[in-house]
């Protein structure tokens, strides 16, 4: 049955970028300009860029602009560090109306010098706002000219707010990455080394991973970017492959490593049981060394002794609940598709910020007959999808949470505030655990629905 | 007396400012059925909203006209103009706040101008009142934003009016629990009144079966319209400058008296508030209030001595700051360093008209960062900090205990209901204040003095 699809939305620009599976067929609508006046979800290109980047632990992360951008963005994300917490200062030139009017050049130079003669960093992330190309400063040339005078990399993030969405911000940051590991010395690839892309090391979850790989014999040179260092950033180059686990984020950066330095890479996922196991047997079974296999074997025993019974407990509880899903990108929204079949619970809308035309093609496939399909939506959507469809529970970030909980509806944190892991093994356990505390909670009982 | 300005360094180290249309927000959530653009690149409203809903719990819509390369290059107008299409279909509501940003006014935009060629090109269609604020991010702190938007929003509505009996509240950024309980005390004084903004329902809504896109209650347009009509306007805005002032914009333009106020914290500033009260309803003060303020009292006795080994910093919103700093020193908790991220010129005049003589005087740090204030805290031997969330790294890196109060509260739950207004938000405060230093005592005393005192007897010397 065909749908008109004037029902989606009073918005005549937004009507295809809504789908319901099996009613209308792809493509949707992504991977576009937001439509103004909308109140899309989205943030902007610095949003982006700072996500990725930000999670360098030994660097200075210096905004270039008003003070807004980096009052906003200042230590809010979970991001952990096994050193350095440089990254944890929001550092601003906080540029006021006479830079504006004669140029913000001399202020970021002095700025730069201040900071370089305070922290000593060994590299310096230079972040320009939406007004800093309007008043024609070059930021190439000051970092340039700034770089030579420290004698460190001083380098230009090209993250202007209004020069695209937040996954053009994903690829400023890519270019920065590959920039700061162009800077490596000669490099051969050793064997058994890979470079774990993707994770930001959100309540420790990138240790997680690396303490099952070491387990297996591979070692991680570095994760991009979660508590990775410049010094540990320079030694991606002699990995032997990329696995990518946020793809919406980091698949550029593999690409070009792949192009670049010839790294293969394979893309995996860490959130839920059935996709870590089928991604650590892939990167097992990379190597093409029994004993890596059994090693992986043994791992995937023990650990799932230890964890899926707590996940099947909770299923108990939760099979057949619906749930919603908003988050970031495609990968995820995959992801948690899988993750809630775990569970025994069907997702009954999904929808992301940013993702890609291809992963709304395995969202389509993987999702049931009626789910509602939506790319960059806004609060009214979700809030009459939800409701239509009758979720119980909703993913997403800090702005939907109040939403869904205005509608009664469970929520589950999948952003980067969140201060327990949701990866690997163990982390499949607290999803589960944390839909359970989430869903059954006993205040439902206690309001009107 | 002594001030110090951010002038020794270019850089700012984590922030203790947030930028103009962020303050424009708030003015408008608390008008009846308001929504809200900002002109400018997506990222701004969603930052904000992000900000916002961290602290109220609440859903914070506002648009964006979401302006890209094109329109940095070719001018915005054409995205404002879909977008207050687009928003007005989506939300049906009476009044659309524009904000500008940082991008639009350094483009060029001029939002009044557009806001005037969209109403002409939308003649016969019934549009809701829209009202342009130019709130560049680098042309001040939330609090200019703030009260710009709060200016806009009487210059724009308010008109000549019948006389009437009616009071006018203009508040500062209060938590929605303060709001509500300013209203009560109008209300118990018998006082009619019209309170701008009313975020009390706005933004700490009632859960209710029936989610409404913007949240009912807020101030009424024709409440606004009125304004020019009141006898009387009780701005809450000491260090409020003149050109911000939309109770002297009332009294110039239309007449009405201003009575300009501290918030209502500490025992003088309720007492103040009481008195005016009296003055313009005729009406005495009811035995309940008198039973509230006896109590604060009480409570100041009791906890005196504690409050005296307390030294504090303050930071914040300018006016915040300064009605905490009220409260410390009636107090006798020592307010060694008063912060504040504005460049606000009146704050250091007004704390200096209170402090003892006999007292050290505070140290008053106007357009500082968190860095800044971390090494006066050091410098100075503070022990309690008060003021918003982002002064968790004084704890963390200082090991200061923080009372939270202001905006943003967003790493702890319920910043909408912090209550520190009138006699009884005062003792509400005051207890967390003397709180806080009695479970750092506490958790420290056995240590330190074993620590200062003890020492093992010597081997042998006594015999």
């Amino acid at each position: 049955m065909a749908i008109n699809k004037a029902d989606f939305s009073l918005i005549k620009e937004r009507r295809n970028s809504i789908h319901s599976k099996g009613k209308n067929p792809l493509p949707i609508n992504c991977q576009t300009d937001s439509v103004a006046g909308c109140v899309s979800q989205r943030a902007c290109v610095y949003c982006g860029a700072r996500v990725v980047l930000n999670p360098i632990t030994d660097a200075v992360h210096l905004v270039h602009g008003p003070i807004g951008c980096a009052s906003y963005t200042w230590d809010i994300r979970g991001s952990l560090s096994s050193g350095a917490d440089l990254f944890r200062h929001s550092f601003s030139t906080d540029l006021r109306e006479e830079d504006i009017i004669f140029g913000g050049e001399a202020k970021l130079i002095r700025c730069i010098d201040e900071l370089f003669k305070l922290y000593r960093p060994p590299v310096m992330l230079i972040y320009s706002t939406c007004i800093v190309g309007v008043i024609g400063d070059d930021l190439e040339a000051v970092c340039r000219n700034a770089s030579e005078r420290h004698g460190i990399p001083i380098i230009p993030v090209q993250s202007s707010g209004f020069a695209g969405n937040k996954s053009d911000g994903y690829r400023a940051a890519c270019e920065v990455l590959l920039r700061i590991i162009g800077g490596s010395e000669p490099y051969s690839h050793k064997p058994y080394h890979l470079n774990y892309l993707g994770d930001y090391n959100l309540a420790g979850e990138a240790w997680i991973i690396r303490n099952y790989l070491e387990e297996i014999g591979i070692k991680v040179n570095v994760s991009f970017t979660g508590d990775s260092r410049y010094d540990t950033l320079l030694t991606a180059p002699t990995a032997s492959l990329n696995i990518v686990q946020c793809a919406g984020s980091m698949g550029y950066l593999a690409k070009r490593m792949a192009e670049i330095y010839g790294i293969p890479f394979l893309n995996i996922s860490f959130l839920g049981l059935a996709d870590t196991k089928e991604s650590l047997r892939r990167i097992a079974y990379f190597y093409n060394n029994p004993l890596f296999n059994e090693r992986c074997e043994k791992l995937i025993h023990r650990e799932m002794a230890r964890h899926a019974p707590v996940v099947y407990q909770f299923r108990r509880h939760l099979a057949g609940k619906k749930a919603a899903v908003f988050v970031g990108g495609g990968f995820k929204a995959i992801s948690l598709i899988k993750q809630f079949r775990e569970l025994g619970m069907e997702v009954v809308m999904v929808g992301t910020q940013t993702g890609r035309q291809e992963e709304y093609e395995t969202i389509n496939e993987l999702v049931a007959e009626g789910t509602v399909v939506l790319d960059d939506a806004n609060p009214s959507e979700l809030e009459r999808f939800m409701l239509e469809q009758g979720a119980d529970l909703l993913v997403g970030g800090v702005k939907e949470r109040p939403l869904a909980y205005k509608l009664g509806l469970a929520f589950i944190d999948h952003n980067h505030e969140r201060k327990h892991p949701l990866s690997g093994f163990v982390g499949a356990a607290n999803f589960a655990c944390e839909v359970y505390q989430t869903v059954c909670s006993p205040v439902w009982n206690y309001v009107d629905k | 007396m002594n001030a110090d300005t951010k002038t020794a360094r270019s850089v700012s180290e984590n922030p203790c400012r947030m930028c103009m249309p962020m303050g424009g927000i708030l003015p408008f959530k608390g008008i009846e059925n308001a929504m809200l653009i900002i002109h400018g690149s997506q990222g701004c409203a969603t930052y904000m909203r992000r900000h916002m809903a961290e602290h109220f719990n609440e859903p914070i819509d506002v648009a964006s006209s979401s302006i890209t390369e094109q329109g940095t290059i070719y001018g915005g107008e054409v995205n404002l103009k879909q977008g207050l299409k687009n928003l007005i279909k989506l939300y049906e509501p009476e009044v659309v706040g524009i904000l500008s940003t940082c991008l639009a006014e350094t483009i060029g935009e001029d939002i009044a101008r557009i806001t005037s060629a969209f109403v002409k090109e939308q003649t016969g269609s019934s549009l809701p009142r829209l009202i342009p604020v130019s709130s560049p991010g680098y042309g001040g702190s939330l609090t200019e934003g703030y009260f710009q938007a709060l200016y806009s929003i009487v210059e724009n509505v308010s008109q000549e009016s019948p006389p009437h009996h009616g009071i006018n509240v203009i508040v500062p950024h209060i938590s929605p629990a303060d709001t509500r309980e300013i209203k009560r005390i109008l209300d118990v004084m018998g006082a009619p009144y019209t309170l701008l903004p009313d975020l009390s329902d706005t933004l700490d809504s009632p859960y209710s079966k029936v989610y409404k896109r913007i949240p009912p209650g807020g101030t009424p347009l024709a409440s606004i319209e009125a304004m020019a009509g009141a006898q009387a306007t009780i701005e809450f805005g000491e260090t409020l400058p003149d050109g911000l002032s939309p109770g002297k914009y009332l009294r110039d333009q239309f007449g009405v008296s201003l009575y300009r106020l501290p918030l209502p914290m500490g025992i003088a500033a309720c007492d103040k508030f009481l008195e005016l009260l009296k003055t313009l309803t005729g009406n005495p003060v009811p035995e309940a209030l008198k039973k509230e303020r006896g109590r604060l009292q009480d409570a100041m006795i009791d906890s005196h001595k504690y409050n005296r080994e307390g030294k504090a910093a303050v930071f914040g919103e300018p006016e915040t700051v300064y009605g905490i700093s009220r409260v410390l020193l009636e107090n006798g908790v020592t307010p060694a360093i008063i912060a504040t991220g504005s460049s606000n010129p009146s704050l250091k005049g007004l704390v200096e008209g209170l402090s003892h003589s006999d007292e050290a005087e505070p140290f008053i740090l106007l357009d500082t960062d968190f860095a800044e204030l971390r090494r006066y805290c050091a410098a100075k031997e503070v022990n309690l900090a008060i003021g918003n969330s982002d002064g968790r790294f004084l704890t963390e890196k200082e090991g200061l205990p923080l009372v939270r109060v202001g905006y943003p509260i967003h790493d702890r739950i319920g910043g909408q209901r912090i209550l520190s207004v009138g006699y009884t938000g005062t003792v509400m405060l005051l207890d967390q204040i003397t709180n806080t230093l009695l479970a750092n005592k506490l958790n420290h005393y056995r240590n330190d003095l074993y620590q200062e005192f003890y020492r093992s007897a010597g081997a042998g010397q006594f015999e």
